[in-house]
């Protein structure tokens, strides 16, 4: 059944049907909608969960640590400063093997304050050990989150697991949305059985101190994990396409790849606003496709390779930036090709930060930009009257 | 026969307590024997969220655990919110009757950094004992100031010098700022009194909702002191006025602990410790004493401590 709902409303109702246990809530650094659907829906008795109203962050993400370490199901969301305040409860969740799946509705770190859609936040998480994925639209919101859950919890994996949407653009946007049932639910994502939890029947020491004659067999293992779960997020991607006959990638997507010269790149929404670059590209007789990166971590090194064997050239579009070093997706991607025998040109283009609007006709200028010769870091659209260039 | 020998041979296990001996706290460690008092008077149906710290660094070495519980060790700041999750998760997953959880950390991890996710586990009156272990300092990073630390105290950052007398700040007033939450029961406690300690975990347990106790521990290496004096000192400290032992119910106090026969100058106090020696140097010193006795006085008239 399709209901036309905000892309927040499509986040709660799919966690609502992923049956969470507890639920820690902070909703405001800043605001999105998601917890305040998922307060109204316990408070109408859709969903039996312990919903914990926090002080902050930093308190959702404690909570939701705690109760993932006795074996409930954990949720939480945040975003933008939120997101930085957790980020240490963050590293130690994924340090700690905790799984549980927390959204992140993306957006500029301050300052200047800015409460618009960029990925700045999400970056900052990159090297936490999070398995990070980035939605596309509302139906994908809808659902992720299942396969979010049954990724987070398998005894393979065991690790926390991100998702990621574009702050406005999806968290505050009305789409019309198929809405999953609790019976498909409940079909695909079995009740989570942890690896090991806090029980006193039979008592275990978790959070321990590794000196450094085991801190590093722990980030060994943890790196494993990190690879290991990339067949496993394509695995349940493609049981999730068998399920409800819709696929969003696993890793990865591409769109009109087939004979395409150029491939765009890029993560989130900006792909909806590509696609219709690429009709209109294409119409005109030029051979593009685009690239989505669907998993940020584990990065699909691999899969990028493939798809990109017969390309002359990507075209990266970022939406956040490592100052002091480029566009992050670029400097990934670059590394993607570092000696192999068949190496494209690597254009890397900034766009939207801080809620910047991304035009179609932008990115079509981009294009031909690069059909010119590489470029790197360019700041599309940026006001040369105001930055004095 | 031959199992029974060798049986014989086995030595008897030197404690049952549930936080077992053969960890790496130092000699005379008033942390250790606090936790030990704590832990074995809640039971082995508890499970415990421990801030990082001494404690925690002195239990916990990968691959050995001083722990005979279901134990977690998150970060620095947040064993409160920690419990409150696993309290949740329980109850979510209906196993929360007859198991105790206790969140626990030390002055730093509780009054200074850890004081947002303490706040709101109060706030929210969740069903959880925090146990602060109170040794005055920073102490499992070496001695360092924290918010508990007393007016005079010499630390590695209130140093005495040339033109200071130590730590210019007053001691927190940590149990009156928990019990100012309106929780059911708030108290203080000392490792000089054992008994007192584990009674009063016991009424914790009992309440239905968030309990609090601030445990007085000394602490040999950074108060200065020799290792088998801490439960002397302990009890001075309650002696001299400087940590009042109260019990508070929905914020107000109920019944206090009388120093009227045991009553001691702060001197008695100050003088074994190694942390206070520059107090004893001058005239001008002195006169630092002299507001030490003064906050003593003051607590002793607020909280009635002598008939």
């Amino acid at each position: 059944m399709k209901q036309f709902i905000e892309g927040s409303m499509a986040v709660s109702q799919s966690v609502k049907l992923c049956r969470p246990n507890v639920i820690a809530a902070y909703p405001i650094t800043p605001q999105t909608h998601i917890v305040e659907f998922l307060a109204q829906i316990v408070a109408n008795g859709e969903l039996k969960t312990e919903f914990i109203n926090v002080e902050s962050e930093f308190g959702a993400a404690s909570v939701v640590l705690g109760a993932s370490a006795v074996g409930a199901r954990a949720y939480s969301a945040t975003t933008a400063q939120g997101l930085l305040l957790m980020a240490e409860v963050l590293y130690n969740i994924a340090g700690m093997r905790l799984p549980m799946v927390i959204t992140i509705a993306n957006r500029a770190i301050s300052a200047p304050i800015n409460i618009w859609n960029d990925h700045s936040d999400a970056v900052v998480i990159r090297d936490a050990g999070i398995i990070m994925l980035f939605a596309e639209d509302a139906q994908e919101l809808m659902d992720i989150h299942p396969q979010a859950y049954k990724i987070a919890e398998n005894q393979e994996v065991s690790l926390p697991v991100t998702v990621n949407m574009d702050g406005f653009i999806l968290t505050h946007c009305f789409e019309p949305v198929d809405m999953l049932s609790q019976k498909q639910v409940d079909d695909f994502l079995p009740p989570f059985k942890p690896v090991v939890k806090l029980d006193v029947d039979k008592p275990v020491t978790m959070g321990l101190l590794a000196e450094p004659t085991w801190y590093m067999e722990t980030r060994y293992k943890l790196k494993e994990t990190m690879e290991d779960s990339k067949a496993i997020i394509e695995a349940t991607a493609n049981e999730f396409k068998k399920l409800t006959g819709r696929y969003y990638g696993g890793l990865i997507d591409t769109y009109r790849m087939e004979d395409a010269e150029t491939a765009f790149v890029a993560m989130g929404s900006l792909v909806g606003t590509l696609k219709d670059v690429v009709d209109t590209l294409r119409a005109k007789g030029e051979k593009v496709g685009i690239l989505k990166i669907r998993s940020f971590r584990p990065f699909p090194y691999e899969k990028i390779r493939e798809v990109c064997a017969n390309l002359k050239q990507l075209v990266i579009f970022d939406k956040s930036y490592s100052l002091g070093l480029g566009t992050i997706l670029q400097e990934e991607l670059r590394g993607c090709f570092y000696r192999q025998k068949h190496q494209p040109l690597v254009s890397g283009f900034v766009v939207g930060l801080g809620g910047r609007d991304i035009p179609p006709e932008s990115l079509i200028e981009c294009y031909k930009k690069a059909q010119k010769g590489e470029i790197t870091n360019e700041f599309v659209d940026i006001r040369l009257d105001v930055v004095g260039r | 026969m031959a199992e029974q020998t060798k049986s014989r041979k086995q030595k008897p296990p030197i404690t049952e307590s549930l936080l077992t001996s053969g960890h790496r706290a130092c000699a005379g460690c008033g942390e250790a024997l606090g936790a030990k008092l704590v832990m074995d008077a809640a039971g082995s149906n508890t499970m415990v969220a421990t801030s990082t710290g001494c404690l925690e660094v002195f239990s916990t070495p990968y691959p050995e655990s001083a722990w005979r519980m279901p134990w977690i060790h998150s970060l620095f700041e947040n064993s409160s919110a920690v419990a409150c999750g696993m309290e949740a998760g329980l109850r979510a997953l209906g196993k929360r009757e007859g198991t105790n959880i206790i969140a626990q950390g030390g002055d730093g991890g509780t009054a200074d950094i850890g004081i947002g996710c303490l706040s709101g586990m109060l706030e929210r009156n969740q069903q959880v004992l925090y146990v602060c272990y109170d040794n005055e300092a920073y102490m499992n990073t070496g001695v360092q100031r924290s918010g508990l630390t007393p007016f005079g105290t010499h630390t590695t950052t209130s140093p005495s010098g040339k033109v200071s007398f130590g730590n210019p700040l007053p001691k927190k007033p940590l149990l009156q700022i928990v019990a100012a939450h309106n929780i059911p029961y708030a108290c203080s406690a000392t490792v000089g009194f054992p008994n007192d300690v584990q009674l009063k975990v016991k009424k914790c347990l009992k309440e239905e909702g968030a309990t609090f106790m601030h445990l007085h521990v000394p602490c040999p290496l950074g108060w200065v002191y020799k290792t088998e004096e801490t439960i002397e000192i302990a009890r001075l400290a309650v002696f001299t006025g400087l940590f009042p032992i109260i019990e508070m119910k929905w914020g107000e106090v109920v019944r206090v602990r009388k120093i009227t026969k045991e009553r001691r100058p702060v001197e008695d106090y100050l003088k074994p410790q190694g942390r206070y020696r520059h107090l004893f140097v001058s005239a001008e010193s002195k006169k630092e004493i002299e507001k030490i006795q003064a906050i003593a006085d003051a607590n002793i008239k607020k909280f009635g401590l002598v008939d």
